[in-house]
């Protein structure tokens, strides 16, 4: 199990997308391709901006499909901020699953 | 190029103010006021600090201003900005004057040092602090990421107290909001391309449902359904394209439009061009609905928006 604090790289109020990214391309998605489980944690966290939370799960939600969400768990969210990243879920599957349809 | 400082011009009667600036001749500047009064949004002071930016400052003709009121153009950092020299002079507030000065944003890590150092600056309670990065955020990011602006983002902010809001601008001179939008879309006009860059998951990045990994196109809809729900007003000028979210009466219900063109507003497609876009937005803070209660509206909105692109591209039975 691998925990991110959001708060040590974003701090209180999250809404640097290039902060967002390498998070994503640095730690989740090389956690998740070693088959680790992930916990977000959003502690201390004031604020998170809807790009920033696009920026941080959407392409992984692309790349690994819903059940990835079996794999990553978020902790300490404030009521915006689960509000905030339940739109980016909803929207990105979907998207996701348009896309497949599309492909079908 | 010449713009106009009249004595009133703040988001609910600023079409005039954008009818009057005259984009010809890119080289020089010609700034003139009212004689007696000048009052007007920060939108305009950084509508005309972008232009300035873009002239050498011995090309910035700027007339003797009169109006009583002129100390405020020195205070927001016009002259300052502009790298011209005034005689007007003023004794130097407070820090804590609940204004934010015309201030350049060209980096991210300026952006996310900006964002911290301003709450202070505005007094603001945290619910309210909240609303507010969030917009300044979105708003400047938009310009860093897609505008091109060699300029960066051009803003500043006010408080009321008369009316206990918040009245923030954003100018950049970039590309504009149709060339963005063109990169994936083929809006024929400055409006149309205005219209979709307000539809939640438009972007000009991708066609693809979700956007990119870095995009999704709900950047402008959230700022505009802050202003909505708030019965604020909230405008966004680029190239000759205009719109202009309407104050609507106060409903008991949080509604939503993913359609811009559905809120009460208005729009003009023919004004003088603007090369970038100017974003004007006001918060009234004592009827800001709370954050949370906005995002369950924003979720069902941007959800119901979504399923109904998937239906267009539907097959459909063909019926011989």
């Amino acid at each position: 199990m691998k925990t991110i604090m959001i708060f040590d790289k974003a701090g209180e109020f999250a809404e640097n997308k290039d902060i967002a990214r390498d998070l994503r391309t640095q730690e989740i998605l090389p956690a998740l391709e070693r088959h680790e489980d992930i916990t977000l944690d959003f502690g201390g966290v004031r604020a998170a901006t809807q790009s920033f939370i696009h920026a941080l799960i959407s392409d992984i939600l692309r790349k690994h499909g819903s059940e990835v969400l079996d794999n990553i768990s978020f902790k300490s969210c404030n009521d915006t901020t689960k509000k905030i990243i339940g739109i980016v879920v909803d929207y990105m599957q979907e998207g996701v699953e348009a896309d497949l349809d599309d492909e079908k | 190029m010449r713009v106009h400082l009249p004595n009133s011009a703040f988001l609910g009667n600023i079409d005039p103010f954008f009818r009057g600036f005259d984009p010809t001749n890119p080289e020089i500047l010609e700034i003139t006021a009212n004689e007696k009064w000048i009052s007007v949004h920060p939108i305009v002071l950084t509508m005309v600090a972008a232009l300035g930016l873009n002239v050498k400052p011995e090309n910035i003709r700027c007339e003797k201003f009169e109006a009583t009121s002129k100390h405020y153009l020195v205070r927001m950092g016009l002259f300052k900005a502009l790298n011209i020299s005034t005689d007007i002079n003023i004794v130097e507030h407070e820090a804590a004057g609940r204004f934010i000065p015309l201030t350049q944003i060209r980096r991210s890590d300026e952006l996310t040092t900006f964002i911290t150092e301003m709450i202070p600056l505005l007094h603001l309670e945290p619910e309210q602090a909240n609303t507010l990065g969030y917009i300044v955020s979105e708003l400047v990011r938009n310009v860093l990421e897609h505008a091109d602006a060699k300029n960066g983002a051009i803003l500043c902010a006010q408080y009321y107290k008369k009316s206990n809001s918040i009245r923030i601008g954003i100018a950049d001179t970039g590309v504009g909001v149709k060339k963005t939008i063109n990169e994936s879309y083929d809006a024929k006009t400055d409006l149309e391309a205005l219209q979709l860059a307000l539809t939640p998951g438009i972007t000009g990045t991708t066609t693809r449902e979700g956007g990119t990994a870095q995009n999704a196109g709900a950047g402008l809809f959230f700022i505009k359904s802050i202003a909505s729900v708030n019965r604020d007003f909230f405008v966004i000028y680029s190239g000759h394209g205009f719109y202009k979210l309407l104050k609507k009466k106060p409903t008991l219900r949080l509604d939503l439009n993913a359609d811009p063109f559905k809120d009460r507003h208005s729009k003009e497609e023919n004004l003088p061009f603007w090369q970038g876009t100017i974003v004007g937005v006001d918060i009234t803070l004592d009827q800001t609905a709370e954050f949370s209660l906005l995002l369950d509206v924003i979720r069902k909105t941007y959800s119901m928006a979504v399923k109904e692109r998937r239906k267009m591209r539907y097959k459909k039975p063909r019926f011989i």
